[in-house]
C-alpha cells in the first residue's frame, strides 16, 4: 500500500499486455516514418532507465533524502533521442550542450551513470557535476562539453552562439544545440539566438531545441502567449524550422536526425520545438504528484512495440526491473559517499592564476585576511 | 605618452598577438568604428555585434566554454545592468561546476561621470561590480596602469571586469608604455584611424613589451604621514592634486592609494598606511548608498578600531537618480577637485 501523498508508479500500472511475441518486426512506423526495431528497444530501455531515475529522484526529495527535485519525466522519447545522437567529446570538433533541468535522459542515454545524477541530488561531495551545491539536474561535464546548467531561465540561448562561434571557425561537424522550454522563449534571449546565429555570412550551427509542454509553472502557455508555435518564431531570421509530437519517438528520432545533419553539414541553425508531455508537474515546489490525463510517452510506446511483436511482457518487466535495481544501487551507494565539509566553502571559485597577487591560488576570504 | 584609450588599444594587440585573444567584440567595437572611445580601432580580431548586450555577454561566455579568448566591451556601463544575471552565472561557473569550467573573460566598459553624459553616460560601476562574486574588477587611473592591467586581465583565467575611468580616456601619460614611441604624434600617426573614409587604413602597431600590473596589488602615489586616502579611477588624480596643493599650501602629506583593483583589492597596503597616519578618507564618485568605498571603511573599522586618531569618512557621490546634463547637477552631486581639498584638509586638521 503505497503512502497517501505517494503516486503508484507508473511501470507498474497499466492495460493488460500481450504475453507472448509474434514475428519480430525489423522496423517500427508511425506514418510514413521508420526506425529500426533494435534502435526502437535501445530507446525504449533508456527511455525507462529515464523514467525510473526520475521517480526514485521524486520519492527522495518527498523522503527528504534531498530537498529538491525537479526533471523531465514525459519528455523522455525527446531526451534520449537527442542523446543518443549526440557527437559526444570534448572541443569544437564535437557537440556542445547548453542543457536545460529537464535532461536527465540526454546524459543517461550519453552514458552518464545513474549515480551522478542522485550524487547532486543527494548533495554529496562526489557529485561531479557541482559538488553537492547545484540542483539536481543541473549538471556540467566538462570531457563531454556539457556546459553548466542554470536555473535561469534561458540564459543557455544567449551562451550558445559562442561555442557555435568557435566551432564555425574550427569546421568540422561539431555543433551546438541549445535546449529549453516554451515559456522560456518569452525571454529576450531565445531572441538573442535566434539573431546572432544569422549574422549574415556569420550563421552558426546551432540547433534550438524547444521543448513544448505548454506550462510556465503553473502559467497555461495560451493564457500568456498568442503564438501558435513557438517554431514560427524562426521565420523572420530564414531559419529552417520544424515542430513535432515529442510523444512519439520514431518521429523524434527523425526530426532530432534531420535536424543535427543540417546542422552538421549546412552549419547553419535549425529551429525545433517538441511537444511533450509534464507528467510530475514543473517541480517538487508544486508537489510532484503524477498528472493523470497528459499522454504517456513510456506506455504508448511500450503498447506499441508490444503490439507489433517487437518485445513482450516479460522482456518489459525484465527492464523495468533492471533498472529499478540500478537506481536503487545508485541511491544506496551515493547516501554513504561523504557529504561536501567546511573546507569545501571557497574552493573552486578561482582558477590559479600568476597575475593574481591576492588570489595567485583559489579565493581565501577577503584580501588579506588572516 | 600614450592616452588610456591608446593604451587599452595596444594591450589588446599585445593580447592578439602574444596572449591568444581571439575576439575583441560589442557594439560598434570593430571596423569602420573601433569603438565610441576608439579604443579598439585597427584590431585584427575586433567585430559589431547586434545592439544586444545579453547576446554580448552570453557569447563571450560561450567562446569561452569552446577555449576562445575573448575581450568584449559594453559600450557605457549604463547598459550593463540589463546583464547583472549573466555577470552573476559567468562569475559562479568554475564554484558551480567544482572546478570543471574556468570562465576567462574580460568584459571593458566605460564608467563614471566627467563627460557631460547626462543620465545614462554617467554611471558608476565598481560598487554593482564588486558584488558580484567569482569576478575580479580593476580600474586604472592612467595610461601606463591600463596597459598592464589589461594584460594582466587577459592573462588571467577568471572573468575580469575592466572598468575604464571615461573622462580620462583620452588623458597622456607622463610616462612610456613599454615597447611606444617617444613622440605621441608619431604614436597618433601609426595607431589612430584617420577621420572620415577609413577603408584601406592599417594600424602601425608598434612592438609593444608585455607589462603586467598585478591584479590586487595597489600603488602608493604620495607618501605622508597626516593621513591615509584611498581612491582609483577617476577622482585618483583629483586625490593626487589636491594633495600636492595641500602640501605646497599648508605643509600637510599624505598616503594617496591608487587601489588600481576593486576585487581582490591591496588589504595589507591600505592596513599599513592606516596604522602608520590613523586617519583615513575613501574617495570615489559612485552613489553613496551601499558604495564599495562602505566595505573597506567596514574593514577599517573592524580591524583598526583603535588605530584610528579621528572617525574614518568617506567622499562619494550623492544618492540620486542619475547626473543631471545642466553642469550645476553635475558638480554639485559628484565629487569635484574643491571637496576633494575640502575632504583632504579636514582629515589632516581634524583634531585626534
Amino acid at each position: 500500500m503505497p503512502e497517501l501523498n505517494e503516486d503508484s508508479s507508473d511501470l507498474d500500472s497499466g492495460s493488460p499486455r500481450r504475453t507472448t511475441r509474434t514475428a519480430a518486426p525489423a522496423v517500427i512506423r508511425s506514418g510514413r516514418e521508420v526506425i529500426s526495431a533494435e534502435l526502437a528497444l535501445t530507446l525504449f530501455r533508456q527511455m525507462i532507465r529515464t523514467r525510473v531515475l526520475e521517480e526514485r529522484s521524486i520519492k527522495m526529495s518527498k523522503s527528504g533524502e534531498a530537498y529538491f527535485w525537479i526533471g523531465g519525466p514525459g519528455e523522455e522519447a525527446f531526451n534520449v533521442c537527442l542523446g543518443l545522437q549526440v557527437h559526444r567529446g570534448h572541443g569544437p570538433a564535437f557537440d556542445y550542450l547548453h542543457l536545460h533541468y529537464r535532461n536527465a535522459g540526454v546524459m543517461l542515454a550519453m552514458g552518464m551513470p545513474m549515480i551522478n545524477h542522485v550524487r547532486q541530488l543527494a548533495m554529496r561531495q562526489t557529485d561531479p557535476h557541482s559538488r553537492g551545491r547545484n540542483f539536481v539536474g543541473h549538471y556540467a561535464v566538462k570531457a563531454w562539453n556539457v556546459v553548466p546548467v542554470s536555473s535561469v531561465i534561458e540564459v543557455q540561448f544567449a551562451m550558445a552562439p559562442g561555442t557555435a562561434l568557435i566551432q564555425k571557425r574550427h569546421g568540422g561537424e561539431g555543433i551546438t544545440m541549445v535546449v529549453g522550454g516554451e515559456a522560456g522563449t518569452a525571454e529576450g534571449d531565445f531572441e538573442t539566438c535566434l539573431n546572432w546565429s544569422t549574422r549574415p555570412g556569420q550563421e552558426l550551427p546551432v540547433l534550438m531545441l524547444v521543448t513544448n509542454n505548454r506550462y510556465g509553472i503553473s502559467t497555461d502557455l495560451h493564457t500568456v502567449c498568442a503564438e501558435k508555435l513557438v517554431s514560427d518564431r524562426a521565420a523572420p531570421y530564414g531559419i529552417r524550422a520544424e515542430s513535432v509530437d515529442g510523444n512519439d519517438p520514431v518521429l523524434v528520432w527523425n526530426a532530432l536526425d534531420r535536424a543535427m545533419r543540417y546542422c552538421r553539414r549546412e552549419r547553419k541553425p535549425f529551429l525545433l520545438e517538441a511537444m511533450v508531455s509534464r507528467l510530475h508537474g514543473h517541480s517538487s515546489s508544486s508537489g510532484a504528484q503524477r498528472v493523470w490525463g497528459e499522454t504517456d510517452v513510456l506506455a504508448t510506446f511500450e503498447q506499441k512495440l508490444i503490439d507489433c511483436g517487437a518485445i513482450d511482457s516479460v522482456a518489459v518487466q525484465a527492464m523495468k526491473d533492471e533498472a529499478k535495481a540500478e537506481a536503487d544501487a545508485a541511491v544506496v551507494a551515493a547516501m554513504k559517499e561523504p557529504e561536501p565539509t567546511r573546507e569545501d566553502v571557497y574552493r573552486f571559485t578561482y582558477a590559479p592564476s600568476e597575475v593574481d597577487a591576492v588570489y595567485p591560488k583559489d579565493y581565501t576570504g577577503l584580501p588579506g585576511a588572516k | 605618452m600614450a592616452s588610456i584609450a591608446q593604451a587599452v588599444r595596444m594591450a589588446l594587440h599585445y593580447g592578439e598577438k602574444h596572449l591568444g585573444v581571439t575576439d575583441v567584440f560589442g557594439e560598434d567595437v570593430g571596423p569602420p568604428l573601433g569603438g565610441v572611445f576608439t579604443v579598439t580601432q585597427g584590431l585584427k580580431t575586433a567585430w559589431n555585434t547586434p545592439l544586444d548586450e545579453r547576446g554580448i555577454i552570453g557569447t563571450a561566455m560561450g567562446i569561452a566554454y569552446a577555449g576562445g579568448r575573448p575581450v568584449c566591451e559594453i559600450q557605457f556601463c549604463d547598459y550593463a545592468f540589463n546583464v547583472l544575471d549573466m555577470f552573476k552565472i559567468a562569475g559562479n561557473q568554475r564554484w558551480a561546476s567544482a572546478g570543471e569550467f574556468d570562465m576567462p573573460i574580460v568584459v571593458m566598459t566605460p564608467t563614471g561621470a566627467g563627460i557631460r553624459g547626462s543620465l545614462y553616460h554617467s554611471h558608476c560601476f565598481e560598487s554593482w561590480a564588486s558584488r558580484i562574486p567569482g569576478w575580479k574588477v580593476v580600474m586604472p587611473s592612467n595610461a601606463l596602469d591600463a596597459y598592464g592591467l589589461m594584460i594582466a586581465a587577459i592573462k588571467d583565467p577568471n572573468p575580469v571586469f575592466m572598468l575604464l575611468p571615461k573622462a580620462l580616456l583620452r588623458a597622456r601619460d607622463t610616462r612610456l608604455l613599454p615597447g611606444e614611441p617617444a613622440d605621441a604624434d608619431e604614436l597618433s600617426r601609426m595607431i589612430d584611424a584617420p577621420i572620415g573614409d577609413r577603408t584601406d587604413w592599417q594600424p602601425q602597431w608598434p612592438d609593444m613589451e608585455e607589462y603586467i600590473v598585478p591584479i590586487g596589488k595597489a600603488e602608493l602615489v604620495r607618501e605622508g604621514g597626516d593621513g591615509t586616502v584611498i581612491s582609483y579611477g577617476r577622482l585618483l588624480p583629483l586625490c593626487v592634486q589636491a594633495a600636492d596643493e595641500l602640501a605646497r599650501d599648508h605643509g600637510h602629506s599624505f598616503d594617496v592609494i591608487d587601489l588600481r583593483s576593486i576585487f581582490p583589492y591591496d588589504w595589507e597596503m591600505i592596513s599599513r598606511s592606516v596604522q602608520k597616519t590613523g586617519r583615513v578618507l575613501i574617495v570615489n564618485e559612485d552613489t553613496e548608498i551601499t558604495n564599495y568605498a562602505e566595505h573597506l571603511l567596514r574593514r577599517v573599522v573592524d580591524e583598526h578600531f583603535y588605530d584610528l586618531t579621528i572617525r574614518p569618512r568617506t567622499l562619494m557621490g550623492k544618492h540620486i537618480p542619475g547626473i543631471g546634463m545642466n553642469q550645476n547637477y553635475e558638480i554639485n552631486s559628484v565629487p569635484q577637485l574643491g571637496d576633494v581639498r575640502a575632504a583632504l584638509r579636514e582629515l589632516a586638521t581634524d583634531p585626534a
